[in-house]
């Protein structure tokens, strides 16, 4: 592809994140001055903005990483690369529309899909030409596909399945059981990460086999056994996000099963690289190979975490509480942030062998981005245990009172947030710097 | 990787996805556990503003949801609250609660929406029963 398409996915979700990151603050300081911008922009509107534009950040960053992938590295002739440009015109487009979705208040989705459903259609077209434009691309062109092949593959169709599954509640066959409507809802959002995490995590894999410079690594049975175990655990495991809600119980006994083998996918699979990496490797891709490793960091404490929440006993007292948002933080942005970074700096630097991305901003950015993380996953963990405590162990405290003695742990949760803010922007700048150098060129 | 390896895992994912589809399936065709009350009119205009003005920003139901708000499921048959607390707070603008102006209608659509809610479970579900292999048996309404 000689166009630039992927370099101006990769640069919009950069764009995407630090504005999604802006948004995430603006929304914390409402936990701690209710008032502001409440007249402008509520709560309930600032939400959506925050949560539609770090997702689209996950998306858009894995997208053009596989675009840039399969045709700049692998050398494949893409099917069709005004397919490509179409797909990127219709996000943009699309964004537009759920930005004017969110700020006109025509709201009449769901969590997390809380823009005009009418939006969803533009979304799956897109989806479907990325679909079309990376099967006719890879197959048949590519034989024996490494891990990575089939893991894009699979999170772009499922992708598809479970947006339209997103939306069953528009019939009235689902709506009007309202059980079953939240169950299928949380059902497809479960999944829809899983989606995301096979295009992410397939980027890591791939990576990693490029930093390595061995395919095999990407072909042997155990990353495929992993693959088929992460496959499962996105068709089947979507139930531990509804334990609480009064469904069959066949459905949770099934959930519950299953997630006792979720995470342990990732760790394995980088763990068991990291063991067989040389040094001149890692010297080659010094801040790529830093990032790997923290989200190999980030894997292992959100695999605690999900473990323990996997279990309906401990789920029953964090469900509903400020641990599932420790959870869904620290892999958003624990792993699938520190991934998707890991790559644009790997892209980076094959775009200009030149580009040193071992600089001082991105060295300090990449430290104060853990270390801010960190403390920001630790107050959730304990605004959890509080809300829990005060939900199943105190009688009488009202939801008020029971906010305002979170108070402090809300401000420690802003200032931590300050501070990934302040590092993505550190990262960020360089890189985006870097891609809109590229797509100038030529 | 030869390509019978490449055919061994078509042969998985076909047979993931056959077991998907029937799960699915059964999942999309089955009854409710419990058996609350049918889902009217009113209820589905109340659902309808509860998701246009994204209650679930800031509200849970079952614990799903935002948290700056309390969870709304059973705030209809809580003790001290029900149907009039509710309509109260609507175009309180408490807090970080923005300035409604629901009109009386409105209101009664999204208290009859909250009936209906109320009446398919409890969350949180304190009657609940907890096994030494770590489930935790649910307390379902039709149990009562």
């Amino acid at each position: 592809m000689k166009t630039k398409t992927a370099e101006l996915f990769l640069a919009t979700a950069l764009l995407a994140l630090l504005l999604g990151v802006l948004f995430g603050l603006f929304a914390a300081l409402q936990y701690i001055i209710p008032d502001f911008l409440k007249d402008y922009i509520p709560f309930n509107k600032m939400r959506p903005f925050h949560v539609t534009t770090v997702i689209s950040w996950i998306v858009l960053c894995a997208t053009g990483s596989i675009y840039f992938f399969i045709t700049r590295i692998e050398k494949l002739r893409l099917f069709s690369p005004n397919l490509a440009k179409t797909h990127f015109i219709i996000f943009m487009l699309t964004g537009i529309g759920i930005y004017v979705s969110f700020l006109t208040g025509e709201m009449e989705g769901r969590e997390y899909l809380a823009y005009t459903p009418i939006l969803t259609i533009p979304i799956v077209l897109a989806w479907i030409l990325f679909g079309v434009n990376y099967f006719k691309t890879v197959v048949k062109k590519v034989t024996n596909w490494p891990i990575y092949y089939w893991m894009w593959g699979t999170g772009i169709v499922f992708m598809i399945y479970h947006l339209c599954e997103a939306h069953f509640w528009l019939f009235p066959y689902f709506r009007e059981h309202f059980i079953k409507d939240i169950s299928i809802q949380w059902k497809s959002y479960g999944s829809f990460v899983g989606s995301w995490n096979m295009l992410v995590y397939g980027t890591a894999v791939y990576v990693m086999s490029k930093i390595k410079g061995d395919i095999n690594f990407a072909q042997g049975k155990i990353v495929f056994f992993f693959y088929f175990l992460g496959l499962t655990n996105l068709m089947f495991g979507w139930a531990h996000h509804t334990y609480i809600i009064p469904t069959q119980p066949w459905i949770r006994y099934v959930a519950y099963g299953i997630s006792m083998t979720e995470w342990i996918v990732l760790a394995y699979i980088i763990y068991s690289w990291k063991k067989s990496l040389s040094k001149e490797n890692k010297q080659q891709y010094p801040m790529a190979y830093k990032f790997l490793v923290a989200a190999d960091f980030w894997v292992l404490l959100n695999l605690i975490v999900a473990l323990f929440i996997s279990i309906p006993a401990i789920n029953f007292f964090t469900h509903g509480t400020h641990i599932t948002v420790a959870h869904s933080m620290g892999t958003t942005i624990g792993i699938n942030t520190t991934i998707l970074l890991a790559s644009v700096l790997f892209i980076v630097s094959k775009i200009n062998s030149r580009y040193n991305t071992n600089q001082f901003l991105i060295k300090k950015g990449y430290l104060l981005f853990n270390v801010s993380l960190f403390l920001f996953w630790c107050s959730l963990l304990v605004a959890g245990i509080k809300k829990s405590h005060w939900m199943y162990f105190t009688e009488e405290v009202l939801f008020s009172e029971m906010q305002n003695s979170l108070y402090y742990i809300y401000i420690a949760f802003f200032v931590f947030g300050i501070g990934i803010a302040t590092s993505i922007v550190m990262l960020s700048i360089p890189l985006l710097k870097a891609l809109f150098r590229s797509i100038k060129a030529d | 990787m030869s390509s019978g390896k490449t055919k061994n895992n078509v042969l998985i994912v076909s047979v993931l996805v056959t077991l998907f589809c029937i799960y699915n399936f059964i999942i999309y065709t089955s009854k409710d556990r419990a058996q609350p009350i049918m889902l009217s009119t009113e209820a589905i205009q109340g659902q309808q503003l509860w998701q246009k003005n994204n209650c679930w920003a800031c509200h849970q139901t079952y614990g799903l949801g935002g948290y700056l708000g309390p969870d709304l499921t059973n705030v209809f048959s809580a003790p001290n609250k029900g149907p009039a607390y509710i309509k109260a707070f609507l175009n309180s603008g408490v807090k970080s609660m923005p300035k409604f102006n629901f009109t009386e209608d409105e209101k009664e659509a999204l208290v009859i929406f909250l009936k209906y809610l109320d009446s398919t479970g409890y969350y949180p579900n304190y009657k609940a029963d907890f096994k030494p292999t770590g489930w935790v048996e649910l307390k379902y309404k039709n149990e009562d």
